[in-house]
């Protein structure tokens, strides 16, 4: 039960109800849900990908690179008008098992979220990778490390603390990107905020409390990525401080 | 000095007397081609549902009519601006505009049809037969709000921004069904194979009317006049015959 003087304010207005208040929160969660999953896959699948563009032979780092450019130099728009309408119009899909996971909008979203941000994720581990000192792989090499041995302890951990402020970016970046979700018919907080303007034609209600949202989300991301650089960071910081 | 006002005034008598002699002078403003309400024949001359009734409008109130043609981007700023007088372009009467023109009564109002594809069997106004089924409308249409307010928890509602989106979806087989502009579904949906009118048109919102500038009160009462005049003789329903199997009169 909200205090009084919410339920008074609730009352004045006609589009804050109770029930567009449930639309925007269950807009909410489905935006939520979405960035965190692609972002998660993304970067599950960024890592060992970003690895593999920075090795020398051709055939394994090309394949890598043309898809970083492939989805890196398309609208995400473009991606997931392809993936959504495209793959319906593939002959004889909706027979097989495929459709049940296509029909619905969310996993062709989820789908070109996740191949979108784990393009922008591998370039970015990929720089951070190849900027490791030559010093630091030149001591490992000295204690005998093997490759896998030097990744995993070397390379990728220092690699790990250059990303994170770029990766900061990119998460939050994705974050306003899943507002295009609302064009495939998804009701995420954008869809939410469409669907209200249109039933009570006031944008500026619609749509400001709909930034707020946003921007609510976006601090919460921020004030996580700076706990933790504070955390991977620590070593950088002035003795004593 | 002295002649000068006079022959103004006498200019301004001679052209006021003018435009006076046979009635009103109005230009009404279409934006073409939207068929069957207002486009060009195979000869160029402009034809339709809307450019018929205005014609006949024009007769009924002895008006001297031009017709123009105007994009519906700059349908209500060119109104406002005097480019022309009326606008009888299916333009729908909604609050928002309202604000801004004066509408006369509602002259036509197309009906929402439901379009599936040809294996769709359901009565899509028995609830229980509809229940889990997905159905696609444009959003912020009268379709939309009456899908909204009647069938909300028992259909699945999707919302698309244009009629090719949502069309594209019900052939993908993404919809069960679509709630759509009934000429809209007429051209987009049963004009490809396998799709069929799956229910009873609906008639929703309160239509389309002649857009005025809100000072001219004086032509809209004019306006309502002839067209209360048509409804009533049949002409109306002969003009309507001539372009619909369906009916729109209100």
């Amino acid at each position: 039960m909200p205090p009084d003087f919410i339920a008074a304010w609730l009352n004045k207005n006609e589009i804050f109800t109770a029930m567009t208040i449930m639309e925007y929160w269950d807009g909410l969660v489905t935006t939520v849900q979405l960035v965190f999953l692609c972002l998660i896959i993304g970067l599950v699948f960024a890592v060992p990908l970003a690895i593999l563009r920075t090795v020398k032979n051709p055939f394994v780092s090309g394949p890598v690179w043309l898809y970083t450019y492939l989805f890196r130099g398309t609208p995400l728009l473009i991606q997931l008008y392809i993936i959504y309408y495209g793959v319906a119009q593939i002959p004889g899909i909706q027979d097989t098992f495929w459709w049940e996971i296509f029909r619905e909008p969310f996993y062709p979203a989820l789908l070109a979220f996740t191949l979108n941000t784990c393009a922008y994720t591998t370039e970015i581990i990929r720089g951070a990778i190849i900027s490791t000192p030559h010093g630091e792989i030149e001591a490992a090499k000295a204690y005998g490390m093997n490759w896998f041995m030097r990744m995993r302890r070397i390379v990728l951990p220092s690699a790990a603390r250059r990303a994170v402020q770029a990766y900061s970016n990119e998460v939050i970046f994705m974050l306003h990107s899943s507002a295009i979700a609302s064009v495939v018919t998804i009701v995420d907080l954008t869809g939410a905020a469409r669907n209200i303007y249109s039933r009570f034609y006031a944008p500026f209600d619609a749509f400001i409390f709909v930034a707020l949202c946003y921007m609510v989300l976006t601090f919460i991301l921020v004030f996580a990525f700076r706990k933790l650089e504070n955390h991977l960071l620590r070593h950088q910081r002035p003795v004593g401080s | 000095m002295k002649k000068l006002m006079i022959a103004a005034s006498c200019a301004l008598a001679m052209f006021a007397g003018g435009a006076h002699a046979e009635g009103r002078d109005l230009r009404i403003a279409f934006d073409v081609p939207y068929e069957p309400f207002e486009y060009k024949d195979e000869n160029g001359n402009l034809t339709g549902f809307e450019v018929d009734l205005a014609a006949a409008m024009c007769e009924e109130m002895k008006a001297n009519c031009e017709f123009v043609i105007q994009a519906w981007d700059g349908m209500i700023p060119g109104l406002i601006a005097r480019k022309f007088d009326l606008i009888m372009s299916s333009m729908s009467i909604t609050p928002e505009r309202a604000e801004r023109v004066l509408f006369s009564e509602p002259y036509y109002n197309t009906p929402g049809g439901w379009f599936g594809p040809d294996n769709f069997s359901a009565d899509v106004t028995d609830m229980d037969a509809m229940k889990g089924k997905t159905v696609g409308v444009q959003r912020g249409t009268t379709m939309d709000t009456f899908v909204t307010e009647e069938m909300t928890g028992i259909v699945t509602i999707k919302r698309y921004t244009t009629a090719d989106d949502m069309v594209l979806d019900l052939e993908g087989q993404r919809l069960d069904a679509v709630f759509v502009d009934y000429p809209v579904g007429e051209q987009t949906v049963l004009s490809k194979d396998g799709f069929k009118e799956v229910g009873e048109p609906v008639k929703l919102g309160e239509g389309v009317g002649v857009a005025m500038r809100k000072r001219d009160k004086k032509v809209a009462e004019e306006v309502n006049a002839a067209l209360r005049k048509l409804k009533e003789d049949g002409t109306y329903d002969a003009i309507m015959k001539k372009y619909f199997a369906y009916d729109v009169k209100v």
